[in-house]
């Protein structure tokens, strides 16, 4: 036998020797679009160094409290807070981790659209974005029907007006205290928690966009343009 | 290629590639953790200091005790068909013409009558019947004809419209059957809170669905009066205010603006009109990426270059 009859060593595995069940396939495809290092980065561009990056993480971590305080009052049930100082400080931790999850993502939403942030293939990603904040307008609205109180009754009247004209009031009452209370602790918060979960590892997945208008010639690539260049061409 | 196009095609590249420049170093869990952290400060101190209101439910005992005039009023409004619960249309009745409608486009009529509700049974016979109030008064209006029924509700409420403040006391004499026995009766048992209890109780025991109890609420002029002085009300701004100081629903401002533009506010189907506009505008924001024009805003007007300022100084 020569040794142009030996089997060839190869890099790339044989086509039979590749998993082709279908948790093969997917493990393939979220390493291929999602490796470790895109996941949990450990460095970030140079241009990743502005305050405005801030507020997606602030939203997010506003998110942690608005789940966190809602669980401790579904605990107790929806009367809780009426009854407990301790039930109405988590009533008023749930506000205002809402409020300020709001705050933070607008400022967030305004800021990819200053920056452009759908450029390179990331239109999923802003359109996820913006998903998201409406779902998570609907999540909030659903809170306040639940509030047992004079602004609950105030919102159902006022609300059910615009859902009535549109037909969708006819299967989801703003004024049926038992149909939201579902739709807030349970659809919602999943819709919610599934549509920024998406987002967030679009976002991971294909990076932070560069900055508009940026090129080669600028430094922070021409810095180590020349040892990318040669790895690549190695 | 001319040097635009070829510029052009760089920079896309630049986008769609993965950063081949310099980096810094970066910790994603630690900056979720120090977030978090920060976040909680802010929001115990605000959850600490300011708190969150709470202005208590109002009953239908509130209603009555504070303004029997309005509740007889508004009882017989039930009993004529005439009050916003009885005339809606779908989803509660099948009022013919009461729908809105945006051209042939009727989504309301469409929905159908899912939540049907008999004003003047379920908010005023049923519970008489239940609390056995004025039996003799439900007796007599069981057994006339709808159209009687209609004429005695029409006329008590016309007469309690001249009447001095609506008092049901200086209404003059008239044929008004029945009716301002069933009023009395109602108002006596809602001001004892009996009322509050029968209405929700039409749902059986373990009833979470208080929508006649709001609907019925809402067709008086009590409880609209609430929620004016808590500025609550569409013409200010609606429900994207909160009672008391705080901020409530900020984020729903373009919803309540549309109303406070006459040219809409004013019109008989305005919230299906802002419905569309709403549905629109969300559409054109989550489209904004393929949308000529709008898609170069941040282009033309540089905001960008104060949000990467340090970028474009090392250029």
């Amino acid at each position: 036998m020569t040794d142009s009859q030996l089997p060839q060593p190869t890099l790339e595995p044989e086509p039979e020797d590749v998993d082709h069940s279908w948790s093969g396939r997917l493990r393939r495809w979220v390493l291929k679009v999602l490796p470790p290092e895109k996941l949990l980065p450990t460095s970030q561009p140079s241009y990743v160094a502005t305050w405005i990056y801030m507020f997606g993480m602030g939203a997010i971590a506003s998110l942690v409290f608005v789940i966190g305080s809602g669980a401790v009052l579904s605990l107790n049930g929806p009367m809780w807070w009426h009854l407990s100082p301790l039930g109405h400080f988590f009533n008023s931790l749930h506000l205002w981790s809402v409020e300020f999850f709001f705050f933070f993502m607008v400022i967030h939403l305004w800021a990819k659209f200053w920056m452009a942030a759908w450029r390179g293939n990331r239109a999923l990603t802003w359109i996820t974005g913006v998903v998201s904040f409406a779902v998570s307008i609907v999540a909030g609205f659903t809170g306040y029907l639940l509030q047992t109180n004079f602004d609950s009754q105030w919102i159902a009247y006022q609300a059910k007006d615009a859902l009535n004209a549109s037909g969708i009031g006819a299967w989801f009452n703003v004024a049926n205290f038992g149909q939201m209370f579902m739709w807030h602790i349970l659809l919602l918060p999943i819709a919610v928690l599934v549509i920024v979960a998406l987002h967030v590892l679009l976002v991971r997945g294909h990076g932070v966009v560069p900055p508009l208008d940026a090129a080669e010639s600028d430094s922070q690539l021409r810095e180590t343009t020349p040892t990318e260049a040669t790895s690549r061409e190695a | 290629m001319p040097d635009s196009q070829k510029s052009r095609a760089r920079r896309k590249s630049l986008d769609v590639r993965a950063w081949n420049g310099t980096t810094r170093p970066y910790d994603l869990l630690k900056e979720l953790a120090i977030g978090v952290l920060v976040v909680g400060v802010i929001i115990v101190g605000f959850a600490a200091v300011a708190g969150s209101p709470d202005e208590p439910t109002i009953t239908l005992q509130n209603w009555a005790q504070a303004n029997p005039n309005d509740f007889v009023a508004t009882a017989t409004a039930e009993l004529a068909g005439t009050s916003d619960t009885a005339s809606y249309g779908p989803p509660y009745s099948s009022t013919a013409g009461a729908t809105q409608t945006l051209g042939p486009i009727d989504l309301q009529t469409m929905s159908g009558v899912q939540l049907r509700i008999d004003a003047a049974k379920d908010f005023v016979i049923t519970p008489l019947t239940t609390l056995d109030s004025a039996p003799d008064a439900v007796s007599t209006w069981r057994a006339a004809t709808s159209e009687q029924q209609t004429a005695w509700a029409t006329s008590y409420s016309d007469a309690l419209g001249k009447a001095s403040n609506g008092d049901p006391s200086t209404v003059v004499s008239g044929n008004y059957g029945p009716v301002p026995q069933l009023t009395q009766g109602l108002l006596t048992v809602a001001k004892g809170g009996a009322l509050d209890g029968a209405i929700q109780s039409e749902g059986g025991l373990y009833n979470t669905n208080p929508t006649p109890t709001i609907l019925f609420l809402s067709d008086g002029t009590y409880f609209s009066s609430l929620a004016t002085a808590q500025h609550l009300t569409g013409d200010q701004w609606g429900m994207m205010n909160e009672t008391g100081s705080y901020p409530g629903q900020s984020w729903l401002w373009l919803f309540s603006f549309w109303y406070q533009v006459p040219l809409i506010g004013n019109l008989p189907n305005a919230d299906l009109v802002v419905v569309f506009i709403m549905v629109f505008l969300t559409l054109v924001l989550a489209l904004v990426p393929f949308i000529p024009g709008l898609r170069s805003i941040p282009r033309w007007i540089p905001v960008h270059r104060l949000i990467w300022r340090d970028y474009y100084r090392k250029r």
